[in-house]
C-alpha cells in the first residue's frame, strides 16, 4: 500500500511536468496542426537558462533564500524560452505553413537538433548539477514521502494550468485563438490577425515549458543539453493520450501518463518476475501511445476525428 | 551534375558512362587514400555503411513516404545479433541462464558443443549476414503492423519511441540473462572471413589481408566488401523502385486513400516497405559489428537515426543517386572537417573553439532545415518528376507559376 501511495504522488509530480511540456504541443497542434518536435528542446533551454541564472545570482546576491532564488529563475527563464520558440517559428515554420506535410516535420527536427547544438556550444556537453535550493527534509504523505521541490511543483503547474485555462476561456486572446483553431480562414474574415495569434500561442507553449524545465532540473537536480528528447516524445504521447488539440485533454493525458509510467516503473519487476526491472520505466509512454494511436486515435477528451491517423 | 547523370530513362548511354567512370574511381580511390593514411579510407568505409542505411531508409521515407525515426533500431538489431553469434557473447548468455533453466543450457551445450560454454558461437559470415538481414526484415514488420493506420507525424513519433525502446532493451538485457550485456556492449566480435581470407588480416600480419599473394591493408578489404555490397543495394532499390512494388509505394506516398481504391493491398504493401528498408538496415548492421569487432547502445541513439534521415533528405527524397551523395556528403564531410578544421582552429586560436562532434551536429540540423526551406526535392532530386514526393514538388510548382 505505502508504495502505491508513493508512486502515485511520483506520477502525479512527474504528470504534471508532462502536461506542462504536452499544454505547448497540443496548442500548436490546435492552431498549426504541426507538431513542434523541437518543443522538448525548448524546455531544456528552459532548465539551462534558469540555471545560469542560479549561478550569477550566486555571485552577485549570495544568501538569497532558495524559494526566492528559484522563482527568479522561472521569470527570467520565461522571456528568453519564449524568444527562443516565437524564433523558430519565424524561421523554420512559417514559410513552411501551407506546405505538404513532410516538410514541416523534417524542418522541425532539423530545428530540435540545432538547439541541442547550440545548447551544447554555450553550455557545454557533460551533465550539468542543478543546486539543491529548497529544504531536502521530505514531507510525510501517508507514509510516502515527497520533496519540498515536488510540492512547489504540483503547485506551480496548477497555478500555470488554471492562468492557461483563464487566458484561453476568458481572454479575448483565447478566443482569437480557438477561433484560429477552428478555421483559420474564416477567423481571418473576422478580423483575428493569425499571424499575432500563432505567435502568442508558441509564446505560451514556451513559458510553460520554462516552468516546467527549470522545475525539471530542480527535481532531477542534473541537466544536460540532450534532456530534452525524452520528455518531449513523452509530453506529445500525453498530448495525443489525452486527444491532441485539446487543452483539457493534455492536462489530463499529462497527469494519467505519469501515473501510469511511476505505477509501472513500481510494479513491473513484481509483474514480470523479476526479469524487467525499473529501468524500463522510459518504455511505458511508448506503448501508451501506440496503444491510443491504434485503438482511438482522438484520444480522451477529443471528439474531432484526427484525421491524419 | 552536369557531367554525371544517373537519368538511365532519358540519357542511357551516357549514365552508363558516367557509373563507369564513378565505379573506376571508387576502385582506384582507396590505393591514393591510403597514401595519406588509413584513417581516410576507414572514413570511407564508415561512409559506404551509412550509404546503405540511407538507401536502406530511402525505400522507406522515399519511396512510400512513411516517416521513419526510429530506422537506426535495425542497424542495432543487425549489430547486436552479430555481437551475439560471432563473439565470445554466447558464453556470457549461458553463463546466466544456467540460474534460470539449467536443462536449456544442457541442450545448448549438447547441440553445440563443450565449447559454447567458454567460448560462445562464432557462426560464419555466411550465416550471420542473412540471419541480420532476416531477423531486422521481422522487427520491420513487427514496428509496422501496429503504425498501419497512421500517417505523417503519428508515425515519425511512434518509430521514434520504437527506437528508443530498443535502445532501453540494448541498455538493460544484461540482467538476469545477459543478451546485450548492458551498457559495456559486446566486445570481441569476429571479423569477417570470407573463403579463409579474414579481412581485418591474420595474426601478426599487421592488419594486412593477402589475397593471392597481393596484399592490402585491413580497412582497403573492408572498402571493396562494402563497396560491393553498396552496389548490390543500388541495384536492388534502383530494380525495385521500378517494379511493381516500388510503383505501388509510391502510389501510397501520394495519396493513400487513391491507391486503396485502385485495388493496392496498402496494409501488405506497406508491411513490405517496412521490412524491405529494414532488411537493408540489418546487414549494414552486421558490417558495422564485424568492421568495429565491438558494439555498445550509443552508437545506436537517436541521433543516429536523424543523421541517417538528414541524409536522405540532403540528397534528395526518393531520387537513388541523391541519396547516396547525401550519404557521402553527411558521412564523410564531418570526418573530413575533424582533421582539418580542428588543427586550422589550433592554430588559429590556439585551441579548438567549436568541436568536431558539434560541427557535425550543426551540420545535420542545417541541412535539414536549410534543404527543407529552399530545396525541399533535396540537393539532387530526381530528373524524373513523378519519383519526386509530390511533398517536394509543391514549391517548384508554386515558383514556377509565379515565374
Amino acid at each position: 500500500m505505502e508504495t502505491f501511495v508513493q508512486q502515485i504522488l511520483n506520477g502525479l509530480v512527474l504528470g504534471s511536468m508532462y502536461a506542462l511540456v504536452a499544454l505547448g504541443y497540443t496548442m500548436v497542434y490546435g492552431v498549426l496542426n504541426l507538431i513542434n518536435f523541437a518543443h522538448g528542446d525548448v524546455l531544456m533551454i528552459g532548465a539551462m537558462v534558469g540555471l545560469s541564472i542560479l549561478k550569477l545570482l550566486d555571485g552577485a546576491f549570495p544568501g538569497l533564500p532558495g524559494g526566492v532564488q528559484l522563482a527568479i529563475a522561472i521569470v527570467g527563464a520565461i522571456p528568453v524560452t519564449m524568444l527562443v520558440n516565437v524564433l523558430i517559428e519565424r524561421v523554420a515554420y512559417r514559410r513552411l505553413r501551407n506546405a505538404p506535410r513532410l516538410a514541416p516535420l523534417i524542418t522541425a527536427i532539423g530545428v530540435s537538433i540545432l538547439l541541442q547544438t547550440f545548447a551544447m556550444m554555450i553550455w557545454g556537453r557533460s551533465p550539468l548539477p542543478f543546486p539543491q535550493l529548497l529544504s531536502s527534509d521530505p514531507i510525510m504523505v501517508g507514509g510516502a514521502v515527497i520533496s519540498h521541490t515536488q510540492v512547489l511543483l504540483l503547485v506551480l503547474a496548477a497555478a500555470a494550468m488554471v492562468g492557461l485555462v483563464f487566458l484561453v476561456e476568458k481572454t479575448r486572446m483565447g478566443r482569437a485563438m480557438r477561433a484560429v483553431a477552428e478555421n483559420p480562414r474564416v477567423a481571418g474574415l473576422m478580423g483575428v490577425d493569425s499571424n499575432r495569434v500563432i505567435v502568442a500561442t508558441f509564446a505560451i507553449g514556451a513559458a510553460l515549458a520554462a516552468v516546467a524545465g527549470v522545475m525539471w532540473g530542480a527535481n532531477y537536480a542534473s541537466i544536460q543539453f540532450a534532456m530534452g528528447t525524452v520528455p518531449g516524445m513523452k509530453a506529445f504521447s500525453a498530448a495525443v493520450l489525452g486527444g491532441i488539440g485539446n487543452i483539457y485533454g493534455a492536462m489530463i493525458g499529462g497527469i494519467v501518463l505519469g501515473i501510469i509510467e511511476s505505477l509501472g516503473a513500481g510494479y513491473i519487476g513484481d509483474l514480470t518476475g523479476g526479469f524487467l526491472g525499473s529501468h524500463y520505466q522510459d518504455i511505458f509512454a511508448f506503448i501508451v501511445l501506440i496503444l491510443v494511436l491504434t485503438v482511438r486515435p482522438s484520444g480522451i477528451m477529443g471528439e474531432r476525428v484526427a484525421d491524419r491517423a | 551534375m552536369a557531367l554525371l547523370t544517373f537519368d538511365t530513362v532519358h540519357k542511357p548511354r551516357q549514365s552508363y558512362a558516367s557509373m563507369a567512370v564513378l565505379l573506376a574511381v571508387m576502385l582506384i580511390f582507396p590505393f591514393v587514400a591510403a597514401q595519406f593514411g588509413n584513417s581516410w579510407v576507414r572514413i570511407l568505409d564508415m561512409a559506404l555503411l551509412y550509404i546503405m542505411l540511407a538507401l536502406g531508409l530511402n525505400i522507406v521515407v522515399g519511396f512510400a513516404g512513411l516517416l521513419d525515426l526510429g530506422y537506426i533500431a535495425f542497424f542495432a538489431v543487425g549489430a547486436y545479433l552479430t555481437g551475439l553469434f560471432a563473439s565470445p557473447q554466447f558464453a556470457a548468455l549461458l553463463e546466466s541462464v544456467v540460474n534460470y533453466h539449467p536443462e536449456l543450457q544442457d541442450a545448448i551445450v549438447r547441440t553445440f558443443g563443450e565449447d559454447v560454454r567458454t567460448n560462445g558461437i562464432h557462426l560464419s559470415v555466411w550465416f550471420v549476414v542473412p540471419l541480420a538481414g532476416l531477423v531486422a526484415a521481422l522487427f520491420g514488420a513487427l514496428l509496422g503492423a501496429p503504425t498501419l493506420k497512421l500517417r505523417g507525424d503519428y508515425l515519425a513519433i511512434v518509430t521514434l519511441g520504437f527506437g528508443e525502446i530498443i535502445r532501453i532493451f540494448m541498455n538493460n538485457l544484461n540482467d538476469p540473462i545477459n543478451f546485450t550485456n548492458g551498457p559495456q556492449g559486446i566486445n570481441l566480435i569476429d571479423p569477417i572471413r570470407i573463403f579463409g581470407v579474414s579481412l581485418a588480416g591474420e595474426a601478426g600480419s599487421r592488419a594486412t589481408v593477402y589475397i593471392g599473394g597481393f596484399g592490402m591493408p585491413s580497412v582497403n578489404a573492408y572498402y571493396f566488401l562494402f563497396l560491393l555490397l553498396c552496389i548490390v543495394t543500388i541495384f536492388m532499390t534502383s530494380r525495385l523502385q521500378h517494379s511493381r512494388l516500388g510503383r505501388a509505394w509510391v502510389a501510397i506516398r501520394e495519396d493513400e486513400i487513391a491507391a486503396k481504391a485502385m485495388g493496392i493491398n496498402t496494409r501488405n504493401v506497406k508491411l513490405l516497405a517496412f521490412s524491405m528498408g529494414a532488411s537493408f538496415g540489418g546487414v549494414a548492421g552486421a558490417m558495422f559489428a564485424a568492421f568495429q569487432g565491438f558494439v555498445s547502445p550509443e552508437s545506436f541513439s537517436l541521433t543516429e537515426s536523424i543523421a541517417v534521415l538528414a541524409m536522405v533528405v540532403l540528397g534528395g527524397i526518393g531520387h537513388i543517386p541523391g541519396v547516396v551523395m547525401g550519404g557521402v556528403l553527411l558521412a564523410a564531410l564531418p570526418e573530413v572537417l575533424r582533421h582539418v578544421v580542428e588543427p586550422a582552429q589550433q592554430a588559429l586560436f590556439g585551441k579548438v573553439v567549436i568541436e568536431a562532434e558539434v560541427l557535425r551536429q550543426l551540420l545535420y540540423g542545417l541541412a535539414m532545415v536549410l534543404i527543407m526551406l529552399n530545396r525541399p526535392a533535396g540537393l539532387w532530386p530526381s530528373p524524373v518528376k513523378e519519383d519526386r514526393p509530390a511533398a517536394a514538388l509543391a514549391k517548384e510548382e508554386k515558383e514556377e507559376s509565379e515565374a
